[in-house]
């Protein structure tokens, strides 16, 4: 078996009474590429923020790239190499597109021990050569206001990847988009993870999950109730029951 | 411009007003100017934490206050020049406000505010019954008249100020420029995305107290020889917290220019309005003129000259 990049083991979160999560296990190799799905309210977002560190889990381990991360708050993983987008893109407001870039290369890439500084050249050059992946070439010099909604979660994938992840956790990253948006987004997933980036997306809507992921995994009020082929797993008695109700 | 640069810049015009206020030969400008100055420092103190990071701290008489009784304190126990005062009451302001950042940073927006509010009502109660500073009674400190090579003391008080608002200046507008205010500029801006890119938020935020607290201390460290009797109601007094507020709000708070402006302009409407109208009148004016900026306004005087100006520069590179 080859090593895995992410093993989460019997991760578990409390919000007072109420079981976010209930002993997920999860195991991610490099290089995949993973659809993470669940109703409303199943603990998707819960379970990204305890993987990133913005919320801690109770019980439970997450192995990142060989290493335990508990203890280990959100920048610190970030600089290990898993970067995150939000559900709601988050760019920072009084910054160009440019400098939203640069904030991952100044404070992740050049913050990583043993990596060289990158100079102000390299910087620049990084940034346009991450808006031209994306499609956002030519509007570094722009504010995230001046963006559209499809530009704005271009951004945020472009900043995810700026801090040179290992890991990209994509949350939502398409909620509320037009149909050929969705493809755009979809695409672009697909040319980052023939970079060598492993991708967990979540999503609801179902044709980009289906035509993205090689792997599906299923959250339910918090627990995991399938983890396998996209076309098995959706066929699933439980699945089935959890979406469509009886 | 390189620091350096803008550093020599900024001592060439600190120059300029010191002679100036020579050649005007009237110990008045230098009394009033004193004052004008010691609020560039503190509004530029503020803006260290309450603008290029966004939170907004009450508690600036605390910090000033610390940085006067630093004074005190050393006046009776073991008497040292002022800019050795001015750097014990920096280095015992500052390790206040990391210990302040250290307990209040995990509060946000207005829970921190009023965590700095109570700060200054602890410290105060501390000083008040605190005998050896003078207590509740307050503490004189006579000052001599005469200081060599410069002349009258109130000159040399002055010349202090002056280049504490060149350091205050030259530091703010050096982070600006560096990561360093890149970072604070995301936590401004969104803590959550900030943490995520990789910003180390809590230790931005500790380096952001620390340094503005130090800065607001040695704005305080002359002050007792200044005022020659110290005592704690005017030492924590509500003008300088509600000055470090509002001068940089009315000047800009994104840049080093706005605490400046602000702090000239309101500084010097004040001193106008102390000897021509009532001393009174001063925190009136702040108020009204505040509110006024707060409607029409919003980014400071700064944020009107910007659209026309600041469009057709370039931001500077980070490093």
């Amino acid at each position: 078996m080859t090593a895995q990049l992410l093993e989460v083991d019997g991760l578990g979160k409390r919000f007072g009474g109420f079981v976010a999560l209930d002993g997920v296990d999860l195991s991610i190799a490099p290089g995949e590429r993973v659809g993470l799905i669940g109703p409303n309210g199943s603990g998707k977002s819960t379970l990204v923020n305890c993987l990133c560190g913005t919320l801690a889990n109770e019980t439970g381990s997450v192995r990142f790239d060989g290493r335990d991360l508990s203890g280990l708050v959100a920048h610190q993983r970030t600089r290990l190499g898993m970067a995150r987008s939000f559900q709601l893109p988050r760019p920072f407001p009084s910054m160009t597109v440019g400098d939203n870039l640069r904030i991952p290369l100044l404070y992740a890439v050049n913050a990583r021990p043993g990596a060289a500084h990158l100079s102000v050249a390299e910087t620049r050059e990084r940034c346009a050569e991450l808006l031209g992946l994306v499609g956002l070439a030519g509007r570094v010099h722009d504010y995230p206001r001046d963006l559209t909604q499809v530009d704005m979660r271009k951004l945020e994938l472009a900043r995810a990847m700026a801090s040179d992840p290992k890991l990209l956790i994509a949350d939502e990253a398409m909620a509320g988009l037009s149909h050929s948006e969705v493809s755009d987004i979809v695409a672009l997933l697909v040319r980052l993870n023939e970079r060598g980036i492993t991708v967990i997306l979540i999503e609801h809507i179902m044709r980009a999950v289906m035509s993205f992921s090689q792997r599906l995994v299923v959250l339910v009020s918090g627990k995991k109730i399938a983890d396998g082929r996209p076309d098995e797993v959706i066929r699933d008695a439980e699945v089935e029951r959890a979406y469509l109700g009886q | 411009m390189r620091w350096w640069t803008f550093l020599l810049a900024c001592s060439a015009v600190a120059a300029a007003v010191f002679f100036a206020a020579c050649w005007l030969a009237n110990d008045y400008y230098f009394f009033a100017g004193y004052t004008v100055l010691q609020f560039v420092v503190l509004a530029t103190a503020w803006n260290i934490l309450g603008g290029y990071c966004g939170y907004v701290n009450f508690g600036s008489a605390a910090f000033f206050a610390v940085g006067a009784y630093t004074t005190v304190f050393f006046h009776k126990a073991l008497p040292l020049p002022i800019p050795a005062l001015v750097l014990l009451a920096g280095i015992a302001s500052g390790l206040i406000g990391l210990g302040t950042g250290y307990l209040t940073l995990r509060l946000r927006g207005a829970f921190f505010s009023i965590a700095t509010l109570a700060l200054a009502v602890v410290l105060q109660t501390l000083v008040v019954n605190w005998n050896y500073v003078g207590g509740s009674r307050g503490a004189y400190v006579v000052r001599p008249n005469e200081v060599a090579l410069i002349g009258s003391y109130v000159q040399y008080l002055f010349l202090i100020m002056l280049a504490l608002a060149v350091g205050a200046l030259a530091v703010a507008r050096a982070i600006e420029r560096s990561r360093l205010g890149f970072g604070f500029a995301t936590i401004r801006d969104d803590e959550l995305a900030a943490e995520a890119s990789g910003v180390p938020t809590l230790k931005l935020k500790l380096i952001a107290t620390t340094l503005s607290g130090a800065l607001m201390g040695m704005a305080g460290a002359p002050f007792p020889y200044y005022i020659g009797y110290l005592e704690p109601a005017s030492a924590f007094g509500l003008p300088y917290a509600v000055n470090a507020i509002a001068m940089p709000m009315i000047g800009g708070t994104t840049s080093w220019v706005g605490p400046l402006i602000g702090a000239l302009l309101l500084g010097t409407l004040q001193q106008v309005a102390t000897v021509t109208i009532s001393s009174a009148v001063n925190l009136l004016l702040v108020g009204l003129l505040l509110v006024g900026f707060v409607i029409v306004a919003p980014k400071g005087i700064v944020g009107l000259v910007q659209p026309y100006w600041g469009r057709k520069r370039k931001r500077a590179e980070p490093p």
